[in-house]
């Protein structure tokens, strides 16, 4: 291993006894190699999962992730840190599934506490309607693996008996739940796979924005950026946000335009919540973090947009639904609010998948449920980059399933990113 | 309780006593005071506790910027968790109680963690608590998640009313200080339409903290007496208590209005809060600046408070924090505080940081009793129960950056400044704009209105600027004092010290995004409004590059907390997504309809019948109804298209897969449509 | 944001529905050769620019008409709104 060996608590308990002068750096600040056999373009944490995947687990080298800004500065570092397989189409449940149990043992993996935390998520239900599709989906999830139940009104009520049970305009009739859900550290996802990638040799190059790819003879060779030129045998694009951006280079247009999500942080409050919660009735989902601040969120602001910042209206329906839900939250403060940058797909599901570039991988069109997805996505995209074929988790995240009409639609909304 | 170190002077009413507790015991105060000024004035300095390491803590400011003062203010359902006792209105039966102790504030046991603290150091705990990993959720975690987390919630439904509104004017001057006072003159004497905002419940900003004259008056009479005139225009909507959380796009920003928070409940029919949307055409940020303090070992005691805070709680408050007072600066506003101070009869002793002499270490368990020094090589221990220090002043750039501009870097005033442009017609003046005196304020003020008259094709009124003290501020940075073994705090309230900086950038978090979300620096109910530029000052010593190049984390909305209520305003219990009700409604209600939720509608499912035991034997009966005689649905709940014309059925045969044109008059069909992603 | 409506001047854009880039209205002939393929692009692609968009609003509460928006994805700034009736006539897509 590079720089800082192993992380452990007899470490902590040595090092605060001799000053902490043992610590090393997390990851080094390599300067870029003149070429690579893998370049990773985008240090969010889908792209630090690739080369962290592919460096220990497809025993590749010569790999190098190159950041435009600072490591894990994607919507990896702003999110609303909620892990869950709670999906119902064939196309999406089992690759899910296979992420949420790479969070199970991910921690002891890369040696880094993410605080991965299977705390449970509800997925509340106030109709008939909403219980015959929460049923179809828990179904769906058994078939595939996943923990599902589905909870009565009362069931409900035991776990959080301060949610409105008394003069709700929607309700409360039960939930979904999936108790291996969760949440995670989300910062800490980044650090674990860059000092994971890292200490496998994996040179993570920050403040490096790439400007061009470039192609000879229907084959890629490297990207320029603003460190210079750096070869590569192989490109894989992971800049979920920005996908659009950096597929331009190459001329390709892609299916999915670029939305604005909010999320928001309350100030710490004393333990309240202790799972994760969606509302049925109203764009609303929330958990606590360990440091106590609530953490919510809501629907996409709705118009294409890259800067990174939303309006009021989203602000005052994600405030209205949690008022509606729960009543006491009135006196709590809401502290912080930022945006993230989502690429919203045609169908509300991801791209795992070569281009017509040889050479050239895509990674992208996470919507807004890129986070829980990091661990698979990265080692899926490991896979298709050290393979050229798809893992079998991943084997729908096609270009061409619009062409084919294989598109897949949890919401059933069609070609319209915004309704996703 | 007496109020002890209560003094002469400030625009307290003191023919009035109020009579409040803290933590059960009661006191006396004056309106005119915050929680904050009323404790100090009776002598309670220990106010709060902090997050990580429970350290006794006062305030350290006299403002919403406040890191530590944090209380439960009220109780039953009206608890409100992490309130800020220095914005605090002081009203006759005021209740709050300290927070985040135990047993209690004087005695906490979670104090053992400061003992602990060289194993809790920045991000420790991603390093452990991974062994055996079923430990985390059943063992580590449930004990950090107790040990966390500030305030509680009273977990019982909000009892207060909240609205919203909206407001349109042609100039929003954000801030009532020498700035925006001077600004909201010239454009409403111009004939503008102008909203005048200020956090503060008393508009004046700096004016009513400060012994100087402006046009022959005391500062506070020259602004009492602005207010008056702009009141008497009915061109101006003065809005005090009133603070604006964010810039949104073309011109619109959200203000928080705290109608009733000074009462002790609203009165009948009156919101607690009220979210305004204020559509402007051109606006002024006028929000002043926010000093900062030096990094120093033990500088987080009660009783030491950034200098101008401490003028101001002496000079608007008539309180004095102790009478033996040192003062640390690096600037000649600093100075002010000695001499205002001294002028009050204080013992004062000030050490100039300009001149080589620094603060090494303090004294005092639960508040300040000493402090010792380093001059020329020397050091020396001196008595004292208070402690200025101004490490400069940061102006308040915040809203100017909602846009995620950058601020720009002034060497001058050592601090940030608002970049140009960076919100499309918002000008910053005043201190916020980092023009720091009196009359550079009052001229920048001046000058924003013109210059937004100008764009609104008005002209202005002839300048007619007050006198005004045009002193100099002669910054040297000092960002920490080095060479100590102790724990020297920047961000006070999430316990971040130099020693986490230090280490942050030995593990390599050196981007600022990195330094803020591992060691936590900036995280903390303030934002980082007092530590933040702090912290990235020590990092860019640390790397060797300049502070720009550093540069700082993103300014994001709400500029203060702000109560989830105000922004749901009345849309929560049966007013959230208002039903909507059927022409047939009533009727069917009459008819004992079992009703479903489609959306926002209610839909009669069925129409039981005296006998019917389940939903099946309504609707066979109401099926074969339908089929022998006649049925009625209301499709109200249905969006509906209006087709007419003679071609009406062979333009429906190209719109639907199935054909229209043969449906005979009367009749209906569904029909099968298809969107371009739709196969059939 | 503020949309500013050419027949009822500046409006709050939460009076309206977005739809997406105005390059829907250039709907593809159905029969033509290659239809399977333009419908694809047409359906499924998109430019998705960072800087000037030319979109669809729909003022659903308001009167109801289709603007072509041009706006900034970077800043959001509006430089020009259009009826959608007056861009679909000026590109031959009606009378």
């Amino acid at each position: 291993m590079f720089g800082t060996g192993r992380y452990s608590g007899w470490r902590v308990v040595k090092e605060a006894l001799t000053g902490h002068k043992g610590w090393g750096p997390a990851w080094r600040d390599p300067e870029p190699q003149a070429a690579y056999d893998y370049i990773i373009i985008g240090g969010g944490g889908h792209g630090l999962a690739t080369a962290y995947y592919l460096a220990k687990e497809f025993r590749q080298a010569r790999i190098a992730v190159l950041e435009k800004g600072y490591l894990g500065g994607g919507n990896v570092g702003r999110n609303t840190t909620i892990i869950r397989s709670n999906y119902l189409l064939d196309g999406n449940e089992p690759f899910y599934e296979f992420s949420l149990k790479l969070w199970e043992g991910l921690e002891q993996d890369f040696n880094f506490n993410a605080m991965v935390s299977q705390r449970g998520i509800i997925n509340l239900i106030h109709t008939d309607a909403q219980r015959d599709a929460f049923t179809r989906r828990g179904n769906a999830m058994i078939l595939n693996g996943a923990d599902a139940e589905l909870l009565d009104r009362e069931q409900v009520r035991a776990m959080y008996p301060f949610l409105n049970f008394n003069n709700a305009r929607f309700p409360i009739k039960g939930a979904l739940m999936q108790r291996r859900g969760g949440t995670v550290r989300h910062d800490a996802v980044a650090w674990g796979y860059a000092r994971g990638a890292d200490s496998r040799g994996v040179d993570l190059i920050q403040n490096c924005e790439v400007t061009g790819i470039r192609t000879e003879h229907g084959r890629v060779t490297g990207v320029d950026t603003t460190r210079g030129f750096i070869g590569a045998k192989k490109v894989g694009v992971a800049v979920a946000g920005n996908s659009s951006r950096v597929m331009a280079h190459v001329g390709m247009r892609l299916p999915m335009e670029s939305h604005v999500l909010q999320a928001f942080v309350s100030e710490g409050l004393k333990p309240l919540i202790d799972g994760v919660m969606t509302y049925g009735a109203g764009h609303f989902y929330v958990s606590q973090s360990d440091k106590g601040g609530l953490v919510f969120g809501g629907d996409i602001d709705g118009y294409n947009t890259y800067a990174q910042r939303g309006n009021m209206p989203v602000v005052e329906d994600v405030a209205e639904g949690g008022m509606s839900l729960i009543p006491m939250i009135g006196r709590a403060r809401l502290l912080r609010t930022w945006g993230g940058i989502m690429d919203m797909s045609m169908d509300g599901s991801p791209i795992i998948d070569k281009t017509d570039i040889e050479g050239l991988y895509f990674n992208g069109g996470w919507c807004y449920g890129g986070f829980k997805a990091t661990p698979a996505s990265g080692w899926c995209f490991a896979h298709l980059l050290a393979t050229d074929r798809p893992h079998e988790t991943a084997t729908a995240y096609r270009f061409d399933r619009f062409r084919k009409g294989l598109m897949i639609d949890e919401k059933g909304q069609g070609a319209q990113p915004n309704l996703h | 309780m007496t109020q002890s170190n209560r003094i002469p002077g400030g625009q307290i009413d003191r023919s009035r006593s109020l009579s409040f507790t803290f933590d059960g015991v009661t006191y006396q105060g004056h309106p005119g005071d915050t929680l904050a000024s009323a404790l100090l004035a009776n002598g309670q300095r220990l106010m709060g506790r902090s997050f990580k390491y429970h350290r006794p803590r006062g305030p350290i400011s006299a403002g919403s910027e406040e890191p530590n003062a944090l209380v439960e203010l009220r109780g039953g359902a009206r608890r409100e968790p992490n309130t800020r006792a220095t914005v605090v209105e002081l009203f006759d039966g005021l209740s709050a109680e300290s927070q985040n102790r135990w047993p209690s504030l004087k005695f906490d046991a979670m104090a053992v963690n400061d003992r602990l603290s060289n194993f809790f150091t920045a991000g420790f705990y991603y390093k452990t608590f991974m062994w055996p990993k079923a430990f985390w959720e059943k063992l580590y975690e449930p004990i950090i998640r107790r040990a966390a987390g500030l305030g509680s919630l009273s977990r019982e439904e909000d009892p207060d009313q909240y609205d919203k509104g909206f407001l349109h004017c042609d100039l929003l001057i954000i801030g009532a200080g020498p700035a925006g006072l001077m600004a909201a003159l010239t454009a409403g004497r111009a004939g503008a339409r102008v909203i005048l905002a200020d956090e503060d419940f008393r508009m004046g900003g700096r004016l009513n903290a400060e012994t100087h004259e402006v046009g022959g008056l005391t500062g506070a009479d020259w602004a009492a007496q602005a207010v008056a005139e702009l009141r008497s225009m009915a061109n101006v909507r003065m809005m005090p208590r009133t603070t604006i959380i964010g810039a949104m796009d073309h011109g619109i920003y959200a203000a928080v209005e705290r109608v009733s928070d000074h009462l002790p409940v609203p009165l009948p029919g009156k919101p607690r809060q009220i979210l305004w949307r204020i559509y402007s055409r051109r606006a002024i940020l006028a929000g002043g600046a926010t000093e900062r303090p030096i990094a120093f070992e033990n500088n987080d005691r009660p009783g030491i408070l950034l200098a101008g805070s401490l003028r101001a709680y002496a000079n608007r408050w008539g309180v004095a924090v102790g009478r033996r007072v040192a003062v640390f600066t690096n600037n000649d506003d600093g100075l002010r505080t000695a001499s205002d101070l001294k002028a009050k009869g204080m013992e004062v002793r000030v050490i100039d940081a300009r001149k080589g002499e620094e603060v090494v270490d303090t004294a005092g368990r639960l508040g300040l009793s000493s402090v010792t020094i380093r001059s020329g090589g020397r050091t020396e221990t001196f008595a004292c129960e208070a402690l200025a220090v101004s490490g400069g002043w940061n102006p308040n750039v915040n809203i100017a950056s909602h846009h995620r501009g950058r601020p720009v870097w002034n060497d001058t005033i050592a601090a940030f400044v608002p970049g140009q442009g960076d919100i499309p017609g918002l000008e910053a003046a005043g201190a916020a704009a980092g023009r720091f005196s009196t009359r550079a304020a009052l001229e920048t003020g001046a000058a924003a209105a013109e210059g937004a008259l100008a764009d609104l094709g008005r002209s202005a009124p002839a300048r007619d600027l007050p006198t005004a003290e045009d002193g100099p501020y002669a910054i040297t940075p000092k960002w920490y004092v080095g060479g100590g073994k102790g724990r020297a705090w920047i961000d006070q309230q999430n316990d971040v010290t130099l020693k986490d900086v230090k280490l942050a950038h030995q593990e390599n978090y050196t981007s600022v995004e990195h330094l803020k979300r591992y060691t936590t620096l900036g995280m903390a109910t303030d934002q980082g409004k007092t530590g933040n530029v702090l912290g990235l000052a020590v990092m860019a010593s640390l790397t060797g590059k300049s502070i720009p190049q550093t540069g700082t984390t993103v300014y994001r909305p709400p500029y203060t907390p702000v109560a989830m209520g105000t922004l749901a305003g009345r849309s929560r219990g049966q007013e959230f997504k208002p039903k909507r009700l059927t022409p047939s409604h009533k009727w069917a209600s009459e008819q004992g309809a079992v009703f479903v939720e489609v959306g926002q509608w209610l839909r009669a499912q069925w129409l039981p019948r005296a006998g019917e035991t389940q939903w099946r034997e309504s609707v066979d009966r109401e099926v074969l109804a339908t089929r022998k005689s006649v049925g009625i649905c209301d499709v109200t709940t249905l969006g509906k298209i209006d087709i007419q014309g003679t071609d009406a059925g062979a333009f429906l045969d190209k719109v639907y897969a199935n054909t229209f044109s043969t449906l005979a008059v009367g009749k209906c069909r569904y029909g099968d449509a298809a969107r371009g992603w739709h196969r059939l | 944001m503020i949309i500013n409506h050419p027949i009822l001047g500046p409006r709050d854009s939460q009076e309206f529905v977005y739809l997406g880039d105005a390059a829907l209205i250039d709907r593809p002939d159905g029969l033509a050769e290659g239809a399977l393929d333009t419908f694809h692009d047409y359906l499924y692609l998109r430019d998705n620019p960072a800087g000037l968009h030319r979109e669809l609003w729909y003022h659903e509460q308001g009167d109801r008409s289709w603007l072509v928006v041009t706006r900034n994805t970077l800043t959001h700034e509006i430089t020009q709104v259009e009826l959608a009736r007056d861009v679909a006539r000026a590109r031959g897509r009606s009378k």
